[in-house]
């Protein structure tokens, strides 16, 4: 049995210790916010936050989270206000078929805190999930205007 | 049976004709009716009795007592935001505040008639960018007819005549002391009301406090926050999950398998075969293969993985893409069909103080929408429940019907948001794939597919070769054109096609620049392949803009002309010509003329730059609807392409969403930058060679430049569609930069390494 935390509540589970995180959350937790795009960590839309730090849930098998904490995009609003990423994608429309955009808004969160005030240079080498419909315009404004909501919170 | 990629084409026929046939049954007058109080009064009324819940008029409208509005939307949402745009038209003309809409899904509506079936809903399905002009008096007819209704409701209740009432937004006010009712309050009673057979006026477009401004998509907070709901979500009581593998062979089937070590996967219950269609016959599903059914997705997937699948590799195993070209190169030097021939060409040729000719190259490539297929299928004795993200979902249900044999009526079929679309989801054989997993395990299941399964099993964007030719006069005038085009027709193993009708798909016989050069003619070479084709976003605009945005621009330098003056010259001014192609009736090439010259100047073309920098331009009218990108690059010693900054601009008649138009115009870009820069599907050995993101790579964002216009150049009162106006001209716009900045002429798409082989050799 491998016990961990789920959005801040104790999970465990039974079974096949090579299951990918993603299925994991998705078919046994059934928080299905966590997109299922590759399997092969290419395009980030099962990005998840492991111990604070954003991770591409379809290559991590759960056996190694073991002990750890994941937050998903489920859990990314604390107390029910909406994350400085999430009000920023609001904000700005960012969306077309959504599919992919909660991976985005999980790779901007970690990215933002280790680069609070990205120029676009930044944001090309930091942020590599793909998305299909090509919101990148208004990703790539987003990720701005989240990082300057980010910074009046403070 | 067939389905799908040819039945897709039929279903908007089918619409089309449907919605028609609403128009002349329900109207008589002024030609516009009631569709409003949706399909009550064209079908029978005994739908009418039940439709009606005590808070609802009609099938699409529900107030809630505080005075909230639920709007039924009627169609797929696949990103193109119709889920938004089609409530703003209903919310417009029944007056209520937008704030206060919510919306929701509604299923495939169809109702059994003596002759078949009719729409309950009107018309759903969305391809061929006509989800909002299809709608567009439809729905602006349910908000103004449940107005009135309202209103209706308030003069009984205040005994006075509906014609001195009137409304705000979320009341109605009469000329009575009583002041405004609100819509919560007077719902019940108008739910009540009997349906006017006439239809109502509706708003003059000046008074539009909703439509034509910009809103937001109405599911953006369910989006971030992880709660929207896509076919991949569904989870139903007692689902079991199911994966198939496939023949990696096209058209190959299953010889026999072994599957002791994929039974011995935990959490597997059962593995069996699953028949495809004969090679070249018409197709429910695309592949013969073995279905894997679990407890769980993984689990289903292990399974699969431990199989042993003997293969029989089919008629097909020798179909080669490289094979395929060199057969397009042959063929191009025969005589084809000639499907236009207008004045006289060979005449004109020889005449020619010039002639040009040169030969382009679009590769297969594939849709990839990011959510990957997938099913929920429950078969049951008697009937059957659907939910699937799909495009087409009285495909789905036809599908359904014909795996299970079930009557449609008995075919629920739901639909979820979908994952992105692009033409895929218009066939729906993986729901028919769901269907057949379903009915020999009578258990409710869910299908899901891999990336892998998505990439390789395809309806492909149809490869083809093209060769432009030219003549010219002294002055540089186009006097003569030709386009002759070896490819595989995306009409792929379409009932009753015949031969001599494969090049409609592949040609438009109308585009540009017919009826601006006397003799002009299209040949066209069919050349069969086992790879599958289907509608892929704007299908062949996407090849012949590029072919002939790149061929004037050749045209031009050869000539020593402006490449921007030389299209401004055969486009001309604002008129409007004939055009029987989808997007038709008419074709106005001066609105081309205007957005080229916008982006021209908004990208400051005529700018001198130094070499390595360049500026390319180009223009397309698609599906009604039309586009121009202006693309500026800089390209490094080595090869290295930086694209610097694009604007594009669009003139989609009306806006009715100003900023889901914009987002289109966004994604259509980069989409048709994406696919020119690295994305090709080749097939070696009877095999599709690419599989997953690493080998067909998607753009991401370090590509897309920080300097990114997008306009909308607002034309008339009619909104045309735009999920796939944005994508044709964007590539060519693309490769004419490319050239302008290091004289390297790309005729042969995807971009890939060429340059750096160009430049280091």
């Amino acid at each position: 049995m491998i016990s961990f935390q789920v959005n801040s509540k104790p999970v465990s589970f039974e079974g096949d210790r090579e299951t990918p995180l993603l299925w994991v959350l998705r078919d046994h937790l059934q928080l299905t916010g966590s997109k299922y795009g590759c399997g092969i960590g290419q395009c980030g839309a099962c990005t998840v936050h492991i111990d604070g730090g954003a991770q591409r849930s379809c290559v991590t098998p759960v056996s190694d989270i073991e002990g750890r904490s994941i937050t998903t995009i489920e859990g990314l609003a604390a107390d029910g206000e909406l994350h400085p990423v999430q009000q920023a994608w609001l904000e700005i429309d960012v969306p077309q078929c959504g599919y992919c955009q909660a991976g985005q808004i999980m790779a901007t969160a970690d990215f933002l805190k280790k680069n609070p005030a990205p120029s676009d240079q930044d944001i090309d080498n930091g942020i590599s999930n793909i998305c299909r419909c090509g919101t990148y315009v208004r990703i790539r404004k987003a990720i701005h205007r989240a990082a300057e909501l980010a910074g009046e919170e403070k | 049976m067939s389905m799908s990629v040819e039945n897709a084409r039929m279903e908007l026929d089918l619409i089309d004709e449907s919605r028609r046939r609403f128009l002349v049954a329900g109207s008589g007058i002024a030609g516009s009716f009631v569709l409003g109080l949706p399909a009550i009064t064209f079908s029978n009324r005994a739908i009418a009795q039940d439709l009606h819940g005590e808070r609802q008029i009609g099938f699409f409208i529900e107030i809630i007592g505080d005075g909230s509005v639920i709007i039924g939307s009627n169609q797929p949402e696949i990103g193109q935001g119709v889920r938004t745009a089609l409530p703003m038209l209903v919310a417009e003309e029944l007056d209520v505040e937008w704030s206060k809409v919510s919306v929701r899904q509604m299923p495939l509506g169809i109702v059994k008639t003596a002759d078949g079936y009719d729409w309950k809903y009107g018309g759903q399905g969305v391809g061929g960018s006509t989800g909002l002009t299809e709608n567009w008096d439809f729905m602006r007819e349910v908000g103004a007819t449940a107005r009135q209704q309202l209103i209706r409701a308030a003069a009984a209740r205040l005994n006075v005549s509906p014609a001195s009432c009137s409304t705000k937004p979320g009341y109605v006010v009469c000329d009575s002391p009583a002041g405004a009712i609100s819509y919560g309050e007077l719902i019940a009673d108008a739910a009540k009301l009997e349906m006017p057979t006439e239809s109502p006026p509706l708003k003059d477009m000046r008074d539009y406090r909703i439509v034509g401004k910009r809103q937001n998509a109405l599911d953006v907070i369910d989006i971030i926050t992880g709660k929207a709901k896509y076919g991949i979500d569904t989870r139903e009581a007692d689902m079991r999950f199911a994966v198939i593998a496939r023949s990696p062979y096209l058209n190959g089937r299953v010889r026999s398998f072994e599957d002791t070590e994929a039974r011995k996967v935990g959490g597997v219950l059962d593995v069996f075969k699953i028949d495809g269609p004969e090679a070249g016959e018409p197709y429910l599903i695309l592949a013969s293969g073995v279905a894997v059914v679990a407890t769980s997705t993984w689990a289903a997937i292990k399974g699969r993985e431990a199989l042993q699948i003997d293969w029989d590799a089919g008629p097909n195993a020798k179909d080669n893409t490289d094979t395929f070209w060199q057969q397009n190169h042959e063929m191009l030097k025969t005589k084809g069909q000639v499907v236009v021939d207008d004045g006289q060409l060979e005449q004109a040729m020889s005449e020619a103080d010039k002639v040009i000719k040169r030969q382009y190259q679009v590769p297969f490539v594939s849709h990839q929408p990011l959510e990957p297929q997938n099913c929920y299928a429950h078969v049951m004795e008697d009937r059957c429940h659907i939910i699937a993200p799909t495009q087409m979902p009285s495909g789905a249900s036809r599908a359904a019907a014909a795996v299970t044999g079930l009557p449609r009526e008995n075919i629920r079929v739901e639909m979820t948001r979908v994952g992105g679309g692009f033409g895929r989801r218009l066939t729906n054989d993986y729901v028919a794939e769901a269907a057949m997993i379903s009915m020999k395990t009578g258990s409710p299941i869910k299908l899901q597919w891999t990336r892998e399964d998505d990439v390789r099993h395809d309806f492909y964007r149809p490869a083809g070769l093209h060769e432009m030719g030219a003549g010219l006069d002294g002055d540089g005038k186009v006097i003569a054109w030709t386009q002759r085009l070896a490819s595989a027709s995306k009409y792929y193993r379409r009932p009753n096609m015949p031969d001599e009708d494969l090049w409609g798909a592949e040609l438009y016989d109308d585009d540009f620049p017919r009826r601006m050069v006397d003799n002009f003619r299209l040949e066209y070479f069919h050349n069969p392949i086992g790879v599958p084709r289907g509608s892929w976003r704007a299908p062949a605009h996407t090849a012949n803009a590029f072919v002939i945005q790149s061929f004037l621009d050749e045209i031009a330098f050869e000539t020593g002309q402006d490449p921007l003056q030389l299209r401004l010259d055969m486009l001309g001014d604002k008129r409007e010509l004939e055009y029987g192609n989808h997007g038709g009736p008419t074709f106005n090439p001066g609105r081309l003329s205007r957005l080229i010259g916008f982006v021209a100047e908004r990208i400051d073309y005529s700018k001198k730059r130094p070499d390595g920098h360049g500026v390319g331009l180009a223009t397309h009218f698609t599906f009604g609807g039309y586009a121009a990108h202006g693309v500026e690059v800089t390209v490094r010693p080595q090869g290295q392409l930086i694209i610097e900054r694009i604007v594009a601009a669009i003139d989609c008649g009306f806006a009715v969403n100003p900023q889901a138009v914009e987002a289109q115009l966004q994604g259509g870009t980069i989409d048709g930058i994406s696919t020119a820069l690295g994305l090709e599907i080749t097939v070696k050995d009877g095999q599709v060679q690419q599989s997953n993101f690493h080998d067909y790579p998607l753009l991401r964002i370090a590509a897309v430049p920080s300097l990114f216009e997008a306009h909308i150049l607002p034309y008339d009162d009619t909104p045309t569609g735009v999920g796939e106006i944005g994508i044709p001209p964007a590539a060519p716009a693309l490769t004419n930069a490319i050239f302008a900045a290091t004289g390297i002429r790309l005729r042969r798409l995807p971009i890939g390494d060429q340059l750096q082989k160009a430049m280091s050799g």
